[in-house]
């Protein structure tokens, strides 16, 4: 008969040869059994944990203090157990299967490749820099990086050489942090641009970049095995147990793109003016107008205000049809219309060229990509409109002083979708908008839905009986803290609704 | 200096022969190019590439010993020669492998400098002229990037090749450049480089804070030699038109500059405009997709050009200084000398030498001039030799063999 102290010692020695460090590049898969149960919470909250991940590299600036505090809460987070005590062994053993079962989820398509390796570098490259210098240079030697930290003499003999190369280094900075020598053959980006020290073959990286390195290193590998992962799916995908949580993990990503058209028709060109100041986002109502105004509007505008018109259910002889009517009360004429602009409509609805059926930007989209200047009127308002203009604007829609300044606040602080949010709450006369914004088609949709009322108020008043209790808590990230993570296991079909 | 015989490239076809049969050290070029024989078949997988008579140019040629190699070459009398990579698979078979497994592994890495193109800042020469005032660049060039690779890259065995007409080749021979990646590759041959832009370009070197240590060793070298290059042989200031060129490249403000002290200067570069301009005029230009491709062929050490007869023979840093381009030996001139012996030979040298000339074809060139030119290529592959040594035993004592 064991002891139960005794086996747990035992099972202690395996397992750290198994994760023998915290942080790990995930190359070789889990082989051990686990239970359905553990299979889907694993997985469910490693997608909330990147789905933070994502928001705030949106929402606030990488590294700053907010940052850092908010994914750290989100990190403990993940790693809490109901039991007392989980072990670190658990903890790693957590992070690496649920990585795995995310990579069947996300590995099928370009875009979601694309997610999955950037949110797994971002919570990667957060919980490096987070290490201990030695626990860097540690995991470094595990992982075969044959990268070494260069003394402290060999530092000081190089100091202005590696002050003269290396961006942002100064002398403080080469004494207090390390310096790793790294074969030229690793660090090329470095060596193209001649933004770094070389030395017998040897490139000198400060602390602070050796992460960059580490992060190629980790992309590449998981950029490969994502690949070989979708080679292997359909096997997995047979699996009755495993393909409906499969297909709803990546769907609560996708689903939310609103490329699928839904209500086609029922919005009539009529009603675009009244829906434009009653349930648009400030950025559609914004272009709306510009469009009414000047009776133009330039690619960018067309692309976004577009897509979102496409969104909400306008059907392509409708779009070409609300186009056509505005841009020949300015200088374009019927003919010039048909023969430029209406190729570029049909275009965004997958008739043209090829055949990309385009999806509506999310805010993410519209806040990152492609800023506007002089004579563009897209963009993200809170974002890229001078905060006296934005004041003066939301003034003129009847946005009271207070709230105003609420949402100046929040624009301050870079939380450009919860400023936009606000207005939402500010328009509608609600408390709370009850979702988390970040796709400008939800916001029209919420808006639609708050304003015929019925069951949407009743879902107000379950927002603030249950705590966070949002049913859609997966696909949208919650703004407050604390859930108790079995709770929320109780349904899990709760998880996966769609709006 | 030495009488050169008028080379014609008429005689071409008369010389080669001759050449190939007694003069080309195979034997050396041999030991080159299977390095150590570590490798298996590293020799047997090199692809070369000949170009004949009536400019018949046959690629994917490759051979199994040196014994081969001597009889093809004697044999198709190839006019010009190039070195390409060494291959998955014998290269003359290349078509008999399953397509998309023939693929190119290991090649030295290389650099081309081609003087042509400084033409816009050479004032003596242009297109494939060159002569003793701007060969001067090729120093320069040769100084600097010899410095770079080794110090900054760590690489030991170079081998620079003088092209035969109007440029230097370098040769990176290191195992651990043989196995770069074409990345790697890329990204050597941009950090060396600094002249950037082409014909529309007026400015271009550009530099700014703070100044990388590379284009600082760089400096020191163009500063070394720009006085009597660019002042006194290229006479950059002695036209109208040459020194317009170089005002070309100030800031606008320039008149300006004693007196706005501001900090306006600083941050426009302004200050290193005298360093711009002598790297504009003396840095050398590097011909990225030369060194990029591990497929590319480069012209062969010890062949010949065909227009100007002049052997591709490797020069000697020690003697860098004084290496002149024109003195480097023609085929038509040790054709010559084969059948004179020089007059500088010891008698003794010459009875041992008639002694052994049945024996070792490999001797002949001893006669003539291209001798002190192999000496420097056997030396370079004596100190690989010993690297390669020095790296065995490295590795025995790791292993604890004895």
């Amino acid at each position: 008969m064991q002891f139960p102290g005794r086996r747990k010692k035992l099972i202690g020695s395996s397992q750290n040869d198994l994760y023998d460090h915290c942080l790990q590049f995930y190359g070789q898969p889990p082989l051990e059994n686990i239970s359905l149960t553990e299979f889907e919470t694993f997985a469910v909250e490693r997608l909330k944990l990147l789905k933070t991940v994502e928001n705030l590299g949106v929402s606030c600036v990488k590294n700053s203090e907010q940052y850092t505090k908010k994914l750290d809460a989100e990190i403990s987070k993940f790693f809490f157990n109901k039991e007392d005590g989980i072990s670190e062994y658990e903890k790693r053993r957590k992070d690496h299967i649920s990585h795995f079962i995310l990579r069947l989820a996300y590995c099928q398509t370009e875009d979601l490749r694309r997610w999955f390796i950037q949110q797994e570098m971002d919570l990667f490259r957060y919980r490096f820099n987070d290490l201990h210098s030695k626990h860097k240079t540690d995991f470094l030697h595990k992982n075969n990086l044959k990268y070494e930290t260069v003394s402290a003499e060999e530092k000081k003999s190089l100091q202005d050489k590696l002050i003269a190369s290396s961006y942002g280094l100064s002398g403080t900075k080469v004494e207090e942090h390390d310096v790793y020598k790294v074969p030229f053959q690793d660090a090329l980006d470095l060596v193209r641009t001649r933004k770094v020290y070389l030395l017998a073959g040897n490139a000198y990286i400060p602390h602070h970049e050796i992460v960059t390195i580490v992060l190629n290193d980790f992309r590449t590998r998981l950029s490969k095995a994502l690949a070989m992962t979708a080679r292997s799916l359909p096997a997995v995908q047979s699996d009755e147990r495993l393909q409906p949580l499969l297909s709803h993990l990546s769907h609560a990503y996708v689903g939310q793109d609103y490329s699928i058209q839904k209500n086609i028709g029922k919005i009539s060109l009529e009603q675009i003016d009244a829906l434009s100041g009653k349930s648009f986002p400030l950025c559609m109502r914004h272009l709306h107008k510009a469009l009414r105004e000047n009776h133009h509007l330039r690619h960018g505008g067309r692309m976004q205000y577009g897509l979102f018109l496409k969104g909400i259910g306008l059907s392509l002889e409708q779009a070409l049809q609300f186009w056509r009517s505005e841009f020949v009360k300015g200088k374009v004429d019927a003919d010039k219309f048909d023969k430029a602009y209406a190729y570029s409509v049909r275009h965004m609805f997958g008739k043209e060229g090829k055949r990309t059926d385009y999806t509506p930007y999310s805010c993410m989209k519209v806040i990152l990509s492609n800023p506007p200047s002089q004579g563009d009127y897209h963009g993200c308002p809170f974002r890229h409109s001078d905060p006296e203009l934005l004041k003066q604007k939301l003034q003129n829609y009847k946005v009271s002083p207070s709230g105003t300044n609420q949402i100046l606040e929040l624009v301050k602080g870079m939380h450009y979708q919860l400023a936009c949010q606000k207005y939402f709450e500010l328009t509608h006369n609600v408390e709370d908008a009850g979702f988390s914004l970040n796709h400008p088609n939800q916001y029209f949709t919420e808006s639609q839905k708050l304003l015929s009322g019925g069951r949407d108020i009743k879902k107000e008043v379950d927002m603030s009986q249950r705590s966070q209790e949002n049913p859609a808590s997966v696909t949208r990230p919650s703004q407050a803290n604390s859930k108790q993570a079995h709770e929320e296991m109780g349904d899990l079909d709760s998880f996966f609704q769609d709006e | 200096m030495m009488p050169t015989s008028d080379y014609d490239p008429a005689c071409l076809p008369d010389l080669l022969p001759l050449y190939y049969r007694r003069l080309f050290p195979f034997s050396q070029y041999y030991r080159w190019l299977s390095y150590g024989g570590v490798s298996k078949n590293y020799f047997q997988n090199r692809e070369f590439s000949f170009t004949l008579k009536d400019d018949i140019y046959v690629r994917y040629q490759s051979f199994t010993t040196q014994n081969e190699l001597e009889k093809e070459m004697q044999k198709m009398v190839p006019y010009k020669i190039d070195i390409g990579a060494v291959y998955s698979h014998r290269p003359s078979q290349h078509n008999a492998v399953k397509s998309g497994t023939f693929q190119a592994l290991e090649k030295e890495l290389v650099f081309d400098i081609d003087m042509t193109d400084y033409d816009d800042v050479r004032r003596c020469c242009s297109a494939a002229d060159i002569c003793s005032k701007c060969w001067t660049l090729m120093t320069i060039a040769i100084r600097i990037l010899d410095r770079a690779l080794r110090e900054d890259f760590g690489f030991h065995h170079l081998l620079w090749v003088y092209s035969g007409r109007r440029g230097v080749h370098c040769w990176v021979c290191d195992d651990a450049a043989r196995k770069l990646s074409v990345a790697a590759r890329s990204a050597v041959a941009e950090y060396l480089s600094l002249i950037k832009g082409g014909e529309e370009t007026v400015r271009k070197v550009v530099l700014s804070d703070p100044i990388h240590p590379f284009i600082n060793h760089s400096l020191s070298v163009v500063e070394r030699y720009f006085c009597q290059y660019a002042i006194v042989e290229q006479d950059i200031l002695g036209s109208k038109e040459s020194v317009d060129k170089v005002l070309a490249l100030l800031p606008e403000d320039i008149l300006s500059f004693p007196v706005v002290l501001s900090q306006y200067h600083i941050k426009k570069g302004g200050q290193y405009f005298d360093k711009e301009i002598m790297l504009q005029y003396c840095y050398p230009r590097l011909d990225v997709n030369v060194s990029k491709g591990v497929n590319h062929l480069l012209k062969s050490p010890f062949s010949i050009h065909p227009k100007t007869g002049r052997i591709s023979v490797p020069i000697d840093l020690k003697e860098l200084n004084t290496f002149d381009p024109f003195e480097v030996p023609t085929i038509s001139l040790i054709c010559e000398e084969l059948e004179r012996p020089r007059a500088d030979e010891a008698e003794d040298d010459d009875v041992k030498d008639k002694e052994n000339e049945q024996e070792a074809g490999e001797r002949h060139y001893k006669r003539t001039s291209l001798a002190k030119y192999v000496k420097v290529f056997d030396r370079f592959l004596e100190a690989m030799a010993r690297s390669r040594k020095g790296e065995m035993l490295q590795k025995s004592d790791l292993q604890k063999d004895f």
